[in-house]
């Protein structure tokens, strides 16, 4: 822009990006990759001049200017093009020329995300990395009153419940007089959380499905993994792999027209249903696949016209109450499957949690709760919702938790906690202080894809652009040239790895606790923390 | 680590074989408590099984407070032991004005009762008299129960016998139950002594309990007044004993299938697979995770010891036809029945619960793998 040009309201400068890209003329050789491969098309190819003044020494002889011209890399400045700070462009540069980088300051582009009044939509997660989950501490050791067990050679039962668990005396009485007893599924406490066929790239989602198989049936891990809501490929329906998925039904009961008729069809039970009512990540608001990612493929499985956007509406429209939505839907969804299937709630958390989680505790049907809190993820949503909107997971399964110790129901309706668990990688610790909070078991999005497929998002804004199906990795994207970047079978891979590796680390918690036979559910005197208040609020140890 | 001994004998015995057992296991016991329990009784409570005994420790203000609070609720002393404690104190034992052994009369109107009434009636009555000595810290009570008595208090197990006192014929016994405590992670208190009695049941435990809280949460929730004090972690033993066999109605085959349930491999072999994965799963937040070692008697008079899954703990069960002792360690058995045929010594393991049946004739090991006396 010249100096003497009229200004836009949005035109920024480089210092004005949060990402700036640091680019080094000497080391590039003009390969092409980084432009080519940039989601965003923030970087482009660009012939620079330089003018060298030539001052001459000699009074006859006129001072003199020389022109050179090269080529280099560009950043653009413009909204729609600033740098998402993927770093792409870093992986696929031959010789290290170029890499973005944090702008240290403070950024002005989050002023300006809103042309034609659209606000910022984004996918990913709030952006923060504070987190309570990773200041607490494991304090309780055994201590030669009892001795620490070992993680390596003794047995261990880290399992836990998914369905509605009664009461010891109500459950013999059914057993003596035959009568209905709730289906409850033994499986692993670190659950793959609802994730949908849509949000995520086919590869990404073969690679999760094939991952889970081989701990199930290999590995003798029983695993199990949530649809998210875009239903489900009817091929997987209609396999014995289902018994190893858990179904998500929301609001927008996309995919459900298949299901629904798939289930004569069903060589197995699925594990369960989860009925979404909402969502950490953005409570209060539906599901929304933008109309770049509903290509053919999604449109058939989910149901719906191609090309369009499918926001799923914030609530089920045709329940106006908690009656509905509890009693009758649950009911609806057991019945589908002869009452042989679990199937639970899953809300955001709030504070009116407690609230849903009291009805629950008078409906045999309700076969658990999970609450997710603002920490989870999404594949897309306002950015308002993602960084405002929500209640911390924590303090939240706390209160459910000792409000079901106060009724005596504590081991009859699992909780499980989704939500930001391992987003700064300390996905065993996490987990672990959650259960002994009271938490049942975990589910994890984000981790998953960080994990098993390189997913580039940070807690620092990076990336982000789940939404807009131009995801780097082709995890989260619908076009073909992007997801083939992603092998399924890679993906399987480290979706064991991560399983493997986690299932080592919770025993290395639990063990030096002297726990092993048993998941350690509300084992909560095993718990420190250095913040007094929060001691306090968590009903747990307060160490300096 | 505590030292646990129990004896069971056709004939009445003195408490004091068991406290001799203790003693040659002095090295795993610091003074810091003994606890005894008595039952079936011989001596003079042989003619009154009928009639509650009450045992605790009173202040002489707190005698006059019960003797008020008995007599308004309509029951009557029967009879009573009194143990004379040395006016010369003795280091390590504190001193005190009154421990009570008194039977009582049961009031009149509760001769049409149920049992199941008068037990629960028993046990709210224990209950109020604790409160009311927590609230002015004049008395503590251990149990109130037909034919048994406790002995609690703090000092070596020896010096304490003499203290007391117990060597006296009054006070023999057929099911003798004793713990040495080593004092760990809670302060010194009466109420963290084992062992513990709920109702007829009754146990005592070495080693921690680090599944405590969760338990502990579980039992306190099941709307059972007596599912209370947990001033040490094995308290909780007696509760799930209590709660296995009287709130769920099974057998002491069961009780090991509560607290230690078979992993899912063994389990499915189980002839009563279904029936204990139902029971894995509601009683979940009963499993402990030891280490322990259980030692417990039954209404019945049976007596009984288990480990924990991993059988982190030493046990032994041994004797003749008419005595058996359970035992922590070997020494303890060897001081109380020499004469035994030590070839039959038996160290429960991880799956083994060890029963000795009121006949006193043999040790019976009931393994987690066989099947059960089911309830259904």
């Amino acid at each position: 822009m010249s100096s003497n040009r009229s200004l836009e309201p949005s035109s920024l400068s480089l210092n004005d990006l949060p990402w700036q890209i640091r680019y080094s003329n000497d080391r590039c050789t003009l390969c092409g990759q980084c432009t080519a491969v940039c989601p965003v098309q923030a970087i482009e190819l660009k012939v620079f001049q330089k003018r060298m003044v030539k001052i001459s020494i000699q009074q006859d002889t006129p001072h003199s200017n020389q022109y050179d011209t090269f080529y280099g890399i560009r950043q653009k400045t413009r909204v729609e093009n600033a740098c998402i700070g993927c770093a792409m462009c870093t992986m696929v540069c031959p010789n290290d020329a170029i890499a973005p980088v944090k702008n240290p300051g403070l950024d002005r582009l989050k002023f300006h995300i809103n042309q034609k009044g659209i606000p910022r939509r984004r996918g990913g997660r709030r952006n923060s990395s504070q987190s309570i989950l990773d200041r607490i501490k494991f304090t309780r050791i055994s201590m030669l009153t009892d001795p620490a067990l070992d993680a390596g050679r003794h047995e261990f039962e880290m399992r836990t419940l998914l369905g509605r668990v009664l009461s010891p005396r109500e459950n013999m009485k059914r057993l003596k007089e035959k009568g209905w007893i709730p289906p409850v599924r033994e499986i692993y406490p670190l659950i793959i959380g609802g994730m949908s066929f849509g949000a995520l790239s086919p590869s990404m989602w073969e690679g999760l499905q094939m991952g889970v198989a081989y701990l199930n049936e290999e590995m003798g891990m029983p695993v199990r993994i949530c649809t998210g809501e875009g239903g489900c490929p009817p091929r997987l329906l209609r396999s014995r792999f289902l018994k190893y998925v858990i179904l998500q039904i929301a609001s927008g009961y996309f995919g459900w027209d298949e299901i629904i008729h798939a289930i004569p069809h069903m060589k197995e039970d699925p594990c369960a249903i989860e009925i979404k009512y909402g969502q950490g990540a953005k409570p209060g608001d539906g599901g929304l696949l933008m109309w770049h990612k509903v290509n053919k493929l999604i449109a058939a499985i989910r149901g719906v016209p191609p090309g369009i956007s499918l926001p799923s509406p914030p609530t089920h429209q045709t329940q106006y109450s908690i009656e509905e939505s509890v009693a009758k839907m649950l009911q609806s969804m057991s019945m589908a499957w002869g009452f042989r299937v679990p199937v639970y709630p899953k809300i955001s958390a709030s504070s009116t949690s407690l609230a849903v989680l009291n009805n629950l505790t008078r409906n045999d049907f309700a076969s658990g709760l999970a609450i997710d809190g603002e920490d989870g993820g999404t594949g897309a949503a306002y950015t308002v919702s993602m960084d405002h909107m929500g209640h911390p997971i924590a303090s939240c399964i706390r209160d459910n938790y000792l409000n079901l110790i106060k009724i005596g129901k504590q081991n009859e309706i699992p909780i499980f906690a989704g939500g930001g668990i391992g987003k700064n990688g300390n996905l065993a610790a996490n987990a672990a202080a959650l259960i002994m909070m009271g938490a049942s078991g975990v589910q994890i999005g984000k981790y998953v894809m960080q994990a098993a497929a390189g997913c580039v998002g940070t807690e620092e804004d990076r990336c982000n652009v789940c939404n807009v199906g131009i995801c780097p990795k082709g995890i989260t994207s619908q076009d073909p040239r992007l997801y083939r970047r992603l092998d399924p079978e890679d993906v399987a891979q480290r979706i064991v790895d991560l399983f493997i590796s986690f299932d080592t680390e919770l025993k290395k918690i639990v063990a030096p606790l002297g726990r092993s036979t048993s998941l350690p559910i509300g084992m909560s005197d095993a718990l420190g923390i250095d913040d007094h208040a929060a001691a306090q609020r968590l009903s747990i140890k307060y160490v300096v | 680590m505590c030292r646990l001994f129990a004896l069971t004998s056709k004939d009445p015995v003195s408490p004091m074989l068991a406290i001799k057992a203790l003693d040659v296991m002095k090295e795993g016991h610091d003074g810091s408590g003994m606890g005894l329990l008595l039952q079936d009784l011989g001596g003079p409570f042989e003619e009154m099984k009928e009639a509650p005994i009450l045992s605790g420790i009173f202040s002489e203000e707190g005698i006059r407070r019960l003797d008020l609070f008995m007599m308004d609720k309509g029951f009557l002393t029967k009879y009573k032991i009194t143990l004379k404690v040395p006016k010369k104190s003795v280091p390590g034992i504190p001193k005190r004005d009154l421990y009570l052994i008194r039977a009582y009369e049961l009031p009149e109107d509760w001769d049409t009762l149920e049992p199941d009434e008068i037990s629960q009636r028993l046990m709210m009555i224990l209950l109020k008299i604790r409160e009311m000595g927590e609230e002015k810290k004049d008395m503590m009570v251990f149990s109130f129960w037909p034919d048994t008595i406790m002995i609690k208090e703090i000092g070596d197990p020896m010096q304490l016998a003499d203290y007391l006192g117990l060597d006296r014929k009054e006070l023999n016994a057929r099911i003798i139950m004793a713990q040495g405590r080593q004092n760990t992670n809670y302060a010194i208190n009466l109420y963290a002594c084992h062992p513990f009695f709920i109702n007829g049941y009754c146990t005592m435990t070495n080693g921690e309990n680090t599944a405590f809280i969760p338990i502990k949460d579980f039992l306190s929730s099941r709307d059972f007044p007596g599912y209370m004090g947990y001033q040490s972690d094995s308290e909780v033993f007696a509760h799930i004993l209590h709660y296995a066999m009287v709130g769920l109605d099974m057998g002491i085959d069961a009780y090991k299938h509560v607290i230690t349930p078979l992993q899912e491999k063994d389990l499915q072999q189980h002839p009563d697979a279904p029936f204990l994965a139902h029971l894995k799963r509601t009683c979940r937040p009963l499993i402990i995770d030891g280490p322990n070692c259980v030692i417990g008697t039954l209404p019945d008079h049976s007596l009984f010891m288990v480990q924990d899954r991993k059988k982190l703990r030493p046990g032994v069960v041994g004797g003749k036809a008419g005595l058996f002792g359970f035992s922590s360690e070997i020494c303890g058995l060897d001081a109380v029945i020499p004469d035994r045929d030590t070839t039959k010594d038996i160290q429960p393991m991880h799956i083994d619960t060890a029963i000795v049946s009121p006949d006193r004739q043999e040790v019976k090991i009931c393994r987690q793998t066989e099947a059960l006396n089911l309830p259904l």
